[in-house]
């Protein structure tokens, strides 16, 4: 049983200079841009207090809140992944020397985060990366190292977006594990946070911030606001979806989604799931250095599935059908994990509001009839 | 937090690093097709290579392409033929004895020739597809005895864009049988004239006791596996190498999926009975 502390709001900095004291990176949620982004933060300060966010299907706004809460926002346009799995990387730096090639650069070692603010649904993500970076045959380094070295303060969520579907996916909205500390904010007539470690490095922090343990009231109160996030108005069922994916291969309803589909890419940059990247190769004027570069990429960007002067995929029904097929569909094949979290981000930041959970019982439909 | 993976020992992004490689040899087999017999330059990075593997191959500045291994070559060398048909083809195309190039690899699945010991074997191959088969075909050679009837299928647009004709007296003289065909003749042409798939009639071996190992253009593939079905040929006996935009070989990029199979990973060489639907939906 994970005993659960209490820290006043006002003496949340503590938690920063801890972290500070064990040489952490923190990154974490701040206002910029008119949206809640995830950035270098260097304390309490720098967090989207008294800030919230209202989204819908292609539509998101900050609003201010009549309280002092940090938390008291859903997700917004970006992931975890982005410190993980970084947009771009460089992977080598080569040298032509005596006709031969050489490596020339050493791989760095990732920065140690500390992810402040990693909300249920996020975790669920990071754990779907853990197996598509670092469960496979082959590994990315990189990602291993800085998701090992990392520390995870999670958030359980006690407020839910109308775009949220967490709790059908069952990832959230509260957080029981698989991070190093979990907060619950609680404000009314004290802004506190309940505090749970969920890993040794954790209830070290804890003991060293030497916190009273929670009332009896205060973890129900506590229940009672993630309980009250869990009523979501956006659903989708799990169950059967690999198989209804691989029905629906050609069904008419990817055309109709592609009458409205910008093939933007926007929800595979924002899904904290999406892993699909490019390389470009950097050559200097003189000639004797060469770089390779990774950089995010997205099944919907032409060129994406060039094969002998073409696409594979060329239209936009065809780039749709990849991208939820496969997060929905053959992602269990592949990692054993659907590719999907529930955070909703795809269809918030999609800009005509294509709705995945409305989508997908359209797929079930055509496949009745 | 610890994600249940070992920190790896050897230097953090192996993987993407190629590794310099020496031309032996560079062959023009036709016009715009060049074989390269290339040998690491360190043998540490040597690896086995089976049949059907492939390997990514690199040109300093230029950048990087999945080959599939065409051969062994008279030492240790492996060989890759290669058509020139873009910028790192062509600049593959032109290296010289001596050059340097990077290499990372093998990658990949291979074809299942052992497991087929005792069968008739059928290999059929389309324009530069025979390449990746040439290694069964020699793998047939040296163990002739293991096998019972082969036949090599092959075909090509023309006459002048055929592979490896220099050695098919030799693939017959070892009681192979070679049909080859092209879709249009010129005036040296006194063979096949039509697609692949129509050779299967001049084929001699026994229907149940066959094994096929196919590459080409997809349409090929899938016309020549439904004759061979058609024919008899046990479906899960059938296997063929697929092609898709790869960069990185080691199941990360994403690109080279075909619904739940990553190409690099998990072919290219698959059973027929694997693919088959996934072939027949377009742009899939």
């Amino acid at each position: 049983m994970t005993a659960t502390s209490v820290l006043a709001a006002e003496h949340l900095d503590r938690l920063f200079q801890a972290l500070a004291r064990r040489e952490y990176t923190c990154v974490g949620p701040t206002v910029r841009d008119g949206a809640i982004v995830y950035d270098r933060i260097e304390g309490a300060a720098d967090l989207p207090r008294g800030f919230t966010d209202t989204q819908a299907p292609g539509e998101y706004r900050l609003e201010r809140r009549d309280d002092d809460a940090c938390f008291a926002y859903v997700v917004g346009p970006h992931s975890w992944k982005k410190y993980l799995f970084p947009p771009e990387r460089r992977l080598w730096r080569l040298r032509r020397s005596d006709g031969s090639i050489e490596r020339v650069d050493a791989d760095e070692p990732p920065p140690r985060y500390a992810f402040i603010g990693v909300r249920a649904c996020e975790i669920a993500a990071l754990l779907i990366q853990d197996r598509v970076f670092t469960g496979g045959p082959h590994s990315d380094t990189y990602y291993g190292r800085a998701r090992e070295d990392a520390f995870v303060v999670a958030v359980s969520c006690t407020e839910s977006a109308p775009t949220c579907f967490c709790s059908s996916m069952g990832t959230g909205p509260a957080v029981t594990g698989d991070c190093d500390l979990a907060l619950t904010e609680l404000v009314g007539e004290q802004h506190v946070f309940l505090v749970e470690a969920h890993s040794p490095a954790g209830r070290e922090l804890v003991d060293e911030l030497d916190l009273q343990p929670a009332a009896t009231e205060q973890e129900h109160a506590a229940r009672a606001a993630v309980g009250a996030a869990a009523q979501q108005e956006r659903a989708l069922d799990p169950e059967g979806l690999p198989e209804l994916m691989g029905k629906s291969l050609e069904s008419p309803r990817w055309d109709e989604i592609a009458e409205r589909c910008l093939a933007c890419a926007n929800c595979t940059l924002v899904c904290p799931t999406c892993f699909c990247s490019d390389v470009e190769d950097i050559s200097d004027l003189t000639g004797e250095h060469a770089e390779r570069w990774r950089r995010w990429d997205s099944c919907f960007n032409p060129g994406f599935s060039y094969l002998h002067g073409g696409d594979v995929r060329r239209a936009t029904a065809a780039k749709y059908r990849q991208w939820l097929t496969h997060k929905l569909g053959t992602w269990v094949e592949q990692f054993d994990t659907s590719g999907c979290v529930g955070c909703g981000r795809c269809i918030t930041w999609c800009p005509v509001g294509i709705d995945i959970t409305a989508e997908v019982p359209k797929l079930a439909k055509g496949e009745a009839s | 937090m610890a994600v249940g993976t070992e920190r790896a020992a050897a230097s953090a992004d192996d993987v993407w690093v190629p590794r310099p490689w020496v031309v032996r040899s560079a062959t023009r087999e036709i016009g715009d097709t060049v074989t390269l017999e290339i040998e690491p330059r360190d043998a540490s990075a040597a690896r086995p290579v089976a049949p059907g593997q492939f390997m990514m191959l690199y040109i300093f500045g230029v950048g990087e392409v999945p080959i599939s291994v065409s051969g062994t070559g008279p030492t240790s060398g492996l060989l890759h033929t290669v058509r020139d048909v873009g910028a790192v083809t062509h600049a593959l195309c032109n290296l010289g004895v001596g050059d340097v190039l990077g290499a990372r690899g093998p990658f990949g699945s291979a074809w299942p020739i052992d497991e087929h010991k005792g069968c008739d074997v059928v290999i059929a191959a389309g324009g530069i597809g025979l390449a990746p088969l040439r290694p069964v075909v020699r793998h047939v050679l040296e163990r002739r005895g293991e096998y019972d009837d082969v036949v090599v299928l092959y075909g090509s647009r023309q006459p002048d864009q055929l592979l490896y004709t220099p050695e098919f007296e030799r693939w017959r003289a070892a009681g192979i049988q070679v049909e080859v065909t092209v879709d249009h003749a010129d005036q040296t042409w006194d063979g096949h004239i039509g697609v692949v798939p129509t050779l299967v009639r001049h084929a001699r071996f026994q229907v149940d006791e066959a094994a096929a190992f196919l590459c080409g253009p997809e349409v090929m593939m899938r016309f020549m596996a439904q004759e061979l079905v058609d024919r008899g040929v046990v479906p899960e006996r059938i296997h063929l190498s697929l092609e898709r935009n790869m960069k990185c070989a080691v199941g990360m990029c994403g690109r080279c999926q075909l619904g739940p199979e990553f190409l690099c990973l998990d072919g290219p060489v698959f059973p027929w009975t694997r693919v088959e639907r996934l072939m027949a939906v377009p742009e899939l």
